[in-house]
């Protein structure tokens, strides 16, 4: 990835047919209290997960630039000390807005450690 | 009875804790150059400096919008700290933050949290962002978190 913070975040791709999925390493970079992922970490990663299923979605239309609206995300259990991965879902993909869900789990993805919903602007 | 001034309350030092960081490994605040600015009863203000590893859009040069994230989860943590008097584990329930524009490319970004609401187990936090101009935020967020063992 070409993008900064995501090479600050250490982040690789998993190629998915739908969406990628992104894999965050356990690092002192995202740290938060001793032992636990900080939630600004998983905040960042599940944004960059929904920004990539939404640049894959859009890839088929002619592709567009996309800027972050809003953001809710939900914390569901600290993340330890193993490697993250998130994916994000484009639930719905209109001329201006899309909806794009994301999820970050570490074990099974039926068991995830925080989930986000997102609004994004659409520049075709 | 001593008349002997009684120390104050050991409460919370934000400006302790953020220099104290800076000597250990740092985490994720330390990576991205968090550091404090100012605090109250029930606030705290950090900054974000400007930096190229916290791009988002090579082409524009724009910030991440994760790095702003991450500031305002931590000022809103602090400020939860700072009104229960001292240090407490708790964790971030949920966080929502609208971004009411992009921020300005080299400025460096001002967070500020405040713990409006606190009770035994829940705290209730909201705050703002700005790259220089309070009054022309970047970002606003609400939030909750919550102490495990309670916040009294």
């Amino acid at each position: 990835m070409s993008i900064p913070y995501a090479e600050l975040l250490g982040l690789s791709v998993e190629p998915g047919e739908v969406a990628p999925t992104l894999v965050m390493p356990f690092a002192d970079a995202v740290l938060g209290r001793p032992g636990f992922l900080h939630g600004g970490a998983i905040g960042g990663l599940l944004e960059m997960a929904a920004v990539a299923a939404l640049h894959q979605a859009l890839e088929s239309e002619g592709g567009g630039k996309v800027k972050p609206i809003n953001l809710t995300l939900d914390y569901m259990r600290g993340g330890r000390d193993k490697p993250t991965r998130a994916r994000g879902t484009v639930t719905r993909l209109g001329k201006r807005v899309a909806n794009v869900e994301a999820v970050a789990w570490q074990d099974e993805p039926d068991r995830p450690i925080a989930a986000a919903r997102m609004n994004y602007l659409i520049v075709r | 009875m001593s008349d002997s001034a009684t120390p104050a309350a050991p409460g919370f030092d934000p400006r302790w804790f953020f220099q104290l960081r800076k000597q250990g490994g740092g985490g994720h605040g330390g990576r991205l150059g968090l550091g404090y600015r100012g605090h109250g009863a029930d606030w705290c203000e950090l900054d974000l400096p400007y930096a190229a590893d916290l791009i988002g859009d090579p082409d524009s040069g724009v910030l991440a919008s994760g790095p702003i994230l991450a500031t305002m989860d931590m000022a809103a943590s602090v400020s939860v700290w700072l009104k229960a008097g001292g240090f407490r584990n708790h964790a971030t329930l949920d966080l929502r933050i609208d971004y009411l524009r992009p921020a300005r490319v080299g400025q460096t970004v001002i967070g500020r949290g405040e713990c409006y609401r606190l009770t035994r187990s829940i705290a209730f936090v909201r705050g703002q962002a700005h790259d220089g101009d309070p009054a022309d935020p970047i970002a606003h967020v609400a939030g909750t978190f919550m102490a495990v063992e309670g916040y009294w």
